[in-house]
């Protein structure tokens, strides 16, 4: 006796595909979720000790971004300015704010301000501020429009895809080393221009092998 | 066939799961401390120490009076410490911008954006008492504050504190030049329209 009906040949087939499918949709969603902020913690605010506004002292006051990253030219970090630094201006400037006592009594008590670390590469890979800011990679072509953010936040998803992005086409990304610093800039010349010259004047190499960052 | 479906199925299913039971964390954060990270088993909380006091880094003795502090024998200096060249005053001019403009203004005048914000008047530049001062005053007023002024000693390095104090002095003169101090060769280019702007400002 025959137990199933004439259509099971049909969809015993269709279920071939119907798999397959399943497999390359449960791929292309573990591909989404991989990229996605909720696993690459992108535009996540941190609960950080002062409501710091990079919009109000880069975009509003125009504070030079080395102004406080004081080491971004020399060394791998960029560096997180001591209390020492609010305090050149926050001495007199919104000096009894409530707002800012954690500034204050860091300063007084020679306790650092514990910071929460927005832009967290994993420790398997090498990375120093100094060679792409001589190199000519604007603060703004990683960290976004610094002067636009009232919280910081990371921009990118820090992914190495996104990494190797830059280093097979740094043309597309170069700017002149005067132009590093500054926030919302736009190529005076087409960039496909401009770019491959930069390239060649700041001997820019195509840096793809493993080795480079994972040493 | 719907069996071998099934299989498949539970096949990626169980492959999912073990895949995900071995998403851990170890090497993306190794057991090593990362700059400014917290270290609670030290008394002030940091990972990064600072040099005990009374000691001196290999190379980093600073026993160069008038390159470090600006003085000799308890007087200013009156000259630079290392010869000034024009790149020099780029970066002098670099770090001016920076480090002073904030305050102090593009000009020197005293008219920053932070002043214009409510700190306290910052010095001009342009005044007699300024224009005399031996070069050792304006880097030591750098390194050490004055005033209302913090020092700036922890954010620029010794010789671009000396920069700073040169373009000081470039700033000076712009402010305060007569037509006599422009080479009698260049005079004519005085009265000549301005070239085209465009050329962004160096930054």
């Amino acid at each position: 006796m025959q137990i199933f009906p004439k259509s099971a040949n049909a969809w015993s087939k269709a279920s071939i595909f119907a798999v397959l499918g399943l497999v390359a949709g449960l791929g292309g969603a573990v591909g989404v979720m991989q990229r996605s902020d909720f696993v690459t913690a992108a535009n996540t605010f941190r609960d950080q000790p002062v409501q710091f506004s990079h919009q109000h002292h880069v975009g509003g006051i125009g504070i030079d971004c080395r102004y406080c990253h004081t080491s971004v030219e020399v060394s791998s970090t960029a560096g997180i300015p001591p209390t020492k630094t609010c305090i050149n201006c926050h001495s007199q400037i919104w000096s009894d704010s409530p707002y800012l006592e954690p500034v204050r009594s860091s300063f007084r008590d020679d306790k650092p301000l514990r910071w929460l670390r927005v832009h967290d590469m994993p420790d398997f890979v090498y990375f120093n501020h100094s060679i792409h800011v001589k190199k000519g990679m604007g603060c703004e072509t990683c960290h976004g429009r610094v002067d636009r953010m009232p919280l910081m936040r990371q921009q990118n998803t820090l992914q190495m895809e996104w990494c190797l992005n830059c280093h097979r086409n740094p043309e597309q990304f170069v700017r002149p080393r005067s132009e590093v610093f500054t926030m919302g800039y736009v190529p005076a010349v087409d960039q496909r221009e401009l770019g491959p010259q930069l390239v060649a004047e700041y001997k820019i190499q195509s840096l793809t092998n493993c080795s480079v960052c994972h040493r | 066939m719907r069996t071998d479906g099934r299989l498949l199925t539970c096949a990626v299913a169980l492959v999912s799961v073990a895949a995900l039971a071995g998403c851990r964390q170890d090497m993306h954060d190794a057991p090593r401390y990362e700059v400014f990270e917290a270290n609670a088993s030290m008394p002030d909380g940091r990972a990064s120490r600072n040099l005990p006091a009374g000691t001196v880094a290999r190379g980093q003795l600073r026993d160069d009076d008038h390159f470090y502090t600006g003085k000799v024998n308890g007087e200013f200096v009156t000259e630079y410490p290392f010869p000034i060249a024009a790149a020099d005053m780029a970066r002098g001019q670099d770090r001016y911008t920076v480090y002073c403009t904030p305050c102090h203004g593009q000009l020197g005048d005293g008219k920053g954006m932070v002043v214009q914000r409510g700190l306290r008047q910052a010095a001009t530049y342009h005044q007699d008492r300024l224009r005399t001062v031996a070069p050792g005053y304006l880097y030591d007023v750098i390194s050490n504050g004055f005033g209302a002024m913090q020092g700036y000693a922890e954010q620029v390095p010794a010789r671009d504190r000396w920069l700073i104090a040169a373009y000081i002095r470039a700033l000076q003169l712009s402010q305060n030049a007569s037509v006599n101090d422009v080479p009698a060769a260049d005079r004519g280019r005085l009265d000549a329209p301005p070239a085209a702007a465009g050329a962004p400002a160096a930054h």
